[in-house]
């Protein structure tokens, strides 16, 4: 690694460790969390914040040791794009499969066969 | 101090990519398991940017991309298969 | 004329700006080039694109994603709380958006915000496209859910988009 300015290592040294902490959290959250449509909260974003603060870090600690560089933001900009459609595509599927809930979740639904996908 | 935040870094999401490979396995339903492998895509990624800023060379990047474009299609399929039982309709 | 040229402006800037992030350095004849991909890229996909949108509003979109960033981090800390907890004592709920916007893209846009703040997923949109179902995490009054991402986000899509 190359050295950077004390300013500069103390910037991407808690921008890496607060996306790595958010990271783990949403693990933990995947690991821990009573059902599947719990489960689904806890990675789809905490690791999009996660891995978005390691890839703030890297583009802090690029343009600070070389060039001037932005490009990763891209995976940046990817995920948060992406993120919101596989969530959703992963939820039509546990609702579709009729998926064991916990049993105080509240199905608010008024009319459920409304959102069944079936072609009836 | 910040070849401790790398380590330190590496350390924290070694850990949870353990966590997630014991969702993996443990299922107990094919759309967990889905929910896994999307979350050790994310989980690698941030990784490999990890890696670039140890090895301080920008390369890790295109690789990076790379896996979020095929993790998200791939997701995408699994997810797809479930609902329909059939991926290209 | 310059409609005929350009058929989405800010299609064609995004694609710019993506170019120029790709390539991580700006010369002169990677510009050209990325300003010939960003005219002709729009051109040639016109036909696919039936789902037309304008914004009216370009400054409120700006507004809007610094307000969706700040949302998503304080409530990535609740989220944090929430999976931190000693007692597994969650309330998830399945609720329904009655929505007001229509149009394909406004609908999208607030579908993907409320997956992107964390507590609330967008699960499934209603057969006839009034009404999305939101899981969310822990949630004690669901009306006052609703209300708030009533006020936060769609009043603000209703004004950049118009619809």
């Amino acid at each position: 690694m190359t050295q950077l300015p004390s300013w500069a290592e103390w910037l991407v040294s808690s921008l890496i460790i607060i996306g790595a902490l958010f990271a783990l959290v949403g693990s933990i959250g995947l690991a821990r969390l009573p059902d599947f449509m719990a489960r689904l909260h806890a990675p789809t974003k905490s690791t999009t914040l996660g891995v978005g603060g390691v890839i703030l870090g890297s583009i802090v600690y690029f343009s600070v040791s070389s060039t001037f560089s932005f490009h990763e933001l891209l995976i940046t900009i990817f995920l948060f794009l992406t993120a919101p459609i596989s969530a959703h595509l992963l939820a039509k599927a546990g609702l579709h499969l009729e998926l064991r809930r916990v049993e105080n979740t509240r199905d608010l639904r008024s009319q459920p066969r409304q959102y069944s996908d079936e072609d009836d | 101090m910040l070849t401790f935040a790398v380590q330190f870094a590496f350390v924290i999401f070694c850990i949870a990519l353990l966590l997630n490979l014991w969702r993996l396995f443990r299922g107990p339903d094919l759309p967990d398991r889905i929910l896994a492998l999307d979350t050790i895509y994310i989980n690698s990624l941030a990784l490999l940017a990890l890696f670039g800023i140890w090895h301080s060379t920008p390369f890790y990047f295109e690789a990076a991309l790379l896996i979020a474009m095929l993790g998200f299609i791939g997701t995408v399929a699994a997810a797809k298969f479930l609902l329909r039982g059939d991926i290209i309709e | 004329m310059l409609n005929k040229i350009l058929p989405a402006p800010f299609l064609s800037l995004f694609l710019l700006v993506f170019w120029l992030l790709l390539q991580n350095t700006i010369s002169a004849g990677l510009l050209i080039l990325g300003v010939i991909l960003a005219i002709l890229i729009p051109l040639y996909t016109n036909r696919g694109r039936d789902f037309p949108a304008t914004i009216y509003r370009p400054f409120k979109v700006v507004e809007y994603f610094v307000l969706l960033l700040i949302d998503i981090l304080i409530s990535n800390l609740n989220i944090a709380a929430i999976i931190l907890m000693p007692s597994r004592k969650i309330k998830p709920a399945l609720i329904e958006f009655p929505l007001d916007i229509v149009g394909e893209v406004p609908i999208t846009v607030l579908a993907s915000t409320i997956s992107l703040t964390p507590g609330t997923i967008t699960a499934e949109i209603r057969r006839d496209g009034r009404a999305l179902l939101i899981h969310a995490l822990n949630v004690h009054d669901p009306d006052k859910l609703i209300q708030s991402i009533k006020q936060r986000y769609e009043m603000r899509l209703k004004e950049i988009f118009k619809c």
